[in-house]
């Protein structure tokens, strides 16, 4: 227990926490960075803030967005997080990779307690952050569209969720200013991470951003999921509907139910921490291989979390740049059932190396090796799809087509990673490091990039600029193999993970190669944020008003770009698989309704932001030890909800007039618009109308 | 979608509300699915305790000589009798047109559930006075966060039931206050469950070694 008997308003809190008076007292170079970090941080927060202010930007953005429970707000706001985040954690990653490339019989630039804070953060932002909030923003946006709904089953739940894991990262923003990060990695073992050994706030950081953001994926999870089981259209079986959304709920699956692990080990971590107890630590009957069983009960399937949706990314642009139905179908949503169960019985492969013995880890190894098999049959079928299909190598398609030959790549490493004497030798090297960027690059971050570039024109009504697109994916496809191929044979060399200065010369020249790659990784980004500037800046040439670009297969295309906020003006009534392009080819496509109905969503409401202000207090003031704040923030956010249940008025009825009006005016101009041939699909003649081939 | 003719086990809606009916469906299911990731949690909590409960007693009180059996007892009674009286005020939801047993029935299960965590309290108290403290070992650190993870469960119901009690004042046995009591039901009947496991599984056999 911290011996804290002074009371005082601010905790533990004081001005040497700062970062930029801690650097002020001891410059260096490695303080410099982390004050500059800093410093970026707070000039950006502070330019959005006189932006906002200079547009008269507040009113709108409280009024449509923060408040909003519009599950296509929620989505885009989810994947706003999720990209500011990816701009820290890339950036980490290149300085990682700078200082290991120059530390050979040398400091490098970083001190060993920063290079530890880098390393984790970069992997907490990365998976919490980045990937779950892109995920989560992806599934949001599409999958109520593609079942043929008006929003999700639990809107205000949805926007709760957000704004928790908002909540997550802006704590962890929070820790480049005030106070340190832990150092402990994404995995945060202990006992290194109990209060002996990691005294001070950062590990705490971790703790609170991470728990916050897992009830927020809890909360998620069984909302799509009641979402998927109950809010379908008419006519659109669990059979029919998109893999996008049975990946989806596969993933919700996986996240009522691997989350809980977590939210459990960081709440013992902290009891230990905070209070004594003995969960983890050496002494006292603590147990510290619980922490790592109980961390990987939640990892593994975590990953399955990330890159189930991104498979059902990819299935959808696949199947509509190739022009044709997806290949075995059954056999994918079999398979992703599988993987979805499979991934709760392998977890102990991360830690083959803790000492339960042979037997047990041949059991996990060849579980492991097992979940190739389903994936397999994922790859065959994408590839097959692609078999006579008359492909169109947009942005979205490269990306998808590199991810299966990157991907395959990553999953023939991991199956030699699943052999436990082979995992003995390269167990947390530079080869895991290898591996599992080799998933999660073109598995997790190609599909969402592709998602993006697939359904910008969807959500915003026009396309992005295909050509700067296609630079960013040759920067990320070479940056990827020049930056983690290294990386192998690194640590087949034996080169350790995590590690601030080497002392053998032979690494340097493959340690320059993987930082000239991490550069390129880095443009590879910065072009994706070139190409929406451009685009944004050529929208009115690239509009696309009746909103089916691509000539897409699924509900989400039949609608107007973007969207009207109920989606639907009449919910469709679904006949079979490809639903929109069954309409389509049976000359239904845009044909007015016979009736219209009032329509009743959900109303704007402060509860969700309330609670995410509250919890990011509420974080705060168990970092330093602010006891009143803390209860404070926690009555407030109770009180919010209860408060919130003494509402009645909870919803809007939009007329049918109204809706009426509004539908048959776009039904109008899509009947004005001219059909684009696919050949002609990334030129300003595309406004949306797809050319219907019989 | 389709209506199937599926009835929500104590609600008489169907013919009668459709509405509600309508309403109650994703509702109910989604709190089953809240329900489930809830277990989740507990499961693990008892995994946790059923690894460190015997290993982690690093010399100190073993549950012998801590546990309280009479005292858990007369605990597991009180929480059982209290589902059935919650079990009597969804009766009276459903088939009473007045509130008065309603409410007489929520708030006899109140006092139980009082009584519940104050047996509960005390008997952490009487631990505490033995030394037998969370801080002592890895068997009473994971004892005390799995029974004390339950009681916070059912004193965040004990709130909720006074919430409701409330909105019935406010607003009458409308469709929400008749779905979100019946949401409590549903949470305190797990409570009840993951006590009896508790009691089994902590208390018996933690005595019986
Ligand atoms: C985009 C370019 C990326 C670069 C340049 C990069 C670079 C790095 C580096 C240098 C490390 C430290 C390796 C070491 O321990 O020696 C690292 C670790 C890690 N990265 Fe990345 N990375 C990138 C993308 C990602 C993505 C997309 C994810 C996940 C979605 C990710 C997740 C992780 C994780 C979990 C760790 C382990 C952190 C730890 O040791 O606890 N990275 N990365
Ligand atoms: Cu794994």
């Amino acid at each position: 227990m911290t011996a804290e008997s002074s009371f005082s308003l601010l905790g533990i809190l004081t001005a040497q926490d700062i970062s930029f008076v801690h650097t002020f007292e001891h410059p260096g170079m490695s303080e410099f960075i982390d004050a500059s970090a800093g410093g970026v941080m707070v000039m950006g927060g502070i330019i959005v803030i006189a932006l906002l202010t200079y547009y008269r930007g507040w009113h709108a953005l409280w009024c449509d967005w923060l408040t909003s429970v519009d599950h296509k707000k929620v989505g885009i706001m989810y994947i706003v997080v999720a990209f500011v985040m990816l701009a820290r954690a890339i950036i980490e990653g290149v300085l990682m990779r700078y200082q290991q490339s120059i530390a050979v019989n040398d400091p490098g630039i970083l001190s060993p307690d920063h290079f530890g804070q880098l390393f984790s953060t970069h992997g907490s932002i990365m998976i919490f952050f980045v990937a779950m909030p892109f995920v989560t923003g992806m599934m949001n946006y599409i999958m109520p569209q593609q079942i043929g709904a008006r929003d999700v089953s639990f809107p205000l739940l949805n926007a709760i969720s957000l704004w928790l894991t908002a909540a997550g990262a802006a704590l962890v923003m929070i820790s480049l200013v005030v106070g340190k990060f832990s150092t402990g990695g994404w995995t945060a073992y202990p006992p290194y991470t109990g209060i002996e050994f990691s005294p001070g706030e950062g590990v705490d950081y971790w703790i609170w951003s991470i728990s916050l953001a897992s009830i927020g994926s809890t909360l998620t999870g069984l909302n799509f999921a009641t979402t998927i089981y109950k809010n379908r259209a008419p006519g659109m079986t669990l059979f029919r509907m998109p893999l996008f959304c049975w990946t989806s709920l596969c993933t919700s699956i996986l996240m009522i139910f691997a989350m809980a692990p977590l939210t459990i080990a960081t709440l013992m971590l902290a009891l230990d921490r905070y209070a004594g107890f003995h969960f983890f630590t050496n002494d006292l009957g603590g147990n510290m291989m619980n922490y790592a069983n109980l961390f990987w009960l939640f990892g593994h399937p975590e990953v399955y979390i990330l890159i189930l949706p991104a498979f059902g990314v990819f299935s959808e642009v696949i199947s509509t740049f190739s022009g044709k139905t997806i290949y075995g179908y059954k056999s994918l949503v079999i398979a992703t059932m599988s993987i979805a169960v499979l991934s709760f019985t392998v977890w102990l492969h991360h830690f083959f190396t803790m000492g339960q013995g042979a037997n047990v880890n041949v059991i996990f190894g060849i579980a492991t090796m097992l979940i190739g098999v389903p994936t397999g049959v994922k790859v065959y079928d994408w590839l097959l799809t692609m078999v006579r299909g008359r492909i169109r190598l947009t942005t979205a398609m490269l990306f998808s087509v590199m991810f299966l030959v990157t991907f395959v790549i990553g999953g023939l490493t991991g199956v030699i990673l699943a052999n436990p004497p082979v995992d003995f030798a390269v167990h947390n090297s530079l080869f895991l490091v290898a591996h599992f960027h080799n998933m999660v690059i073109p598995g997790v971050l190609f599909g969402m990039i592709a998602g993006y570039q697939f359904w910008f024109p969807k959500a915003f009504g026009f396309r992005l600029a295909e050509r700067w697109g296609k630079v960013s994916f040759w920067c990320w496809s070479f940056g990827f193999y020049l930056t983690f191929m290294p990386l192998y044979v690194l640590g087949l060399m034996g080169a350790m993970r995590r590690t601030v200065e080497w002392f053998r010369p032979e690494y340097l020249g493959w340690l320059q190669v993987s930082f000239v790659g991490a550069l390129l990784l880095f443009s590879g980004f910065l072009f994706l944020c070139v190409q929406l500037v451009v685009s944004i800046r050529q929208r009115d040439q690239r509009r696309v008003p009746a909103g089916d670009p691509w000539d897409g297969r699924s509900l989400e295309w039949s609608n107007s770009s973007p969207p009207p906020e109920y989606n639907f003006a009449v919910i469709p009534d679904v006949t079979g698989q490809d639903a929109f392009t069954r309409i389509k080819q049976q000359g239904q496509a845009y044909a007015s309704p016979i009736a219209y109905e009032d329509i009743v969503v959900p109303k704007n409401s402060i509860v969700a932001p309330v609670i995410g202000i509250a919890a990011i207090m509420f974080g705060f003031a168990l970092v330093w030890h602010i006891w009143w704040l803390v209860v404070f923030s926690f009555v407030c956010m109770w009180g919010a909800v209860i408060a919130r249940s003494f509402v009645t008025e909870t919803e809007r009825v939009i007329p049918a007039s109204k809706v009426r009006a509004d539908h048959e005016a776009w039904l109008q101009q899509v009947r004005e618009c001219a059909t684009t041939p696919r050949e002609q699909e990334n030129t300003s003649v595309n406004v949306g109308r797809a050319e219907v081939l019989t | 979608m389709k209506r199937q003719p599926l009835l929500h086990p104590g609600l008489n809606l169907g013919s009668t509300d459709e509405y509600s009916h309508d309403v109650s469906e994703p509702i109910i299911f989604g709190f089953w699915v809240f329900l489930m990731a809830d277990l989740v949690l507990f499961a693990i909590l008892f995994a946790t305790y059923a690894s460190m409960s015997v290993q982690g007693q690093a010399g100190g009180p073993t549950p012998i000589d801590v546990f309280d059996l009479p005292s858990a007892f007369i605990e597991t009674m009180l929480l059982l009798t209290s589902s059935i009286t919650f079990g009597m005020a969804s009766l009276a939801l459903k088939y009473k047109a007045d509130s008065l047993h309603l409410v007489f029935w929520l708030v006899l299960t109140f006092c139980l559930g009082a009584g519940f965590i104050g047996m509960e309290l005390r008997d952490f108290w009487v631990m505490i006075q033995q030394g037998a403290v969370p801080q002592r070992s890895g068997f009473l650190s994971s004892f005390f966060l799995l029974v004390a993870t339950h009681g916070i469960h059912v004193t965040a119901g004990l709130f909720w039931m006074l919430v409701l009690l409330l909105q019935l004042r406010v607003f009458g046995r409308t469709t929400e206050v008749k779905l979100r009591l019946m949401r409590l039901a549903l949470f305190w009947h797990m409570l009840d469950i993951v006590w009896v496991c508790i009691f089994t599984f902590v208390y018996l056999f933690g005595v019986a070694q």
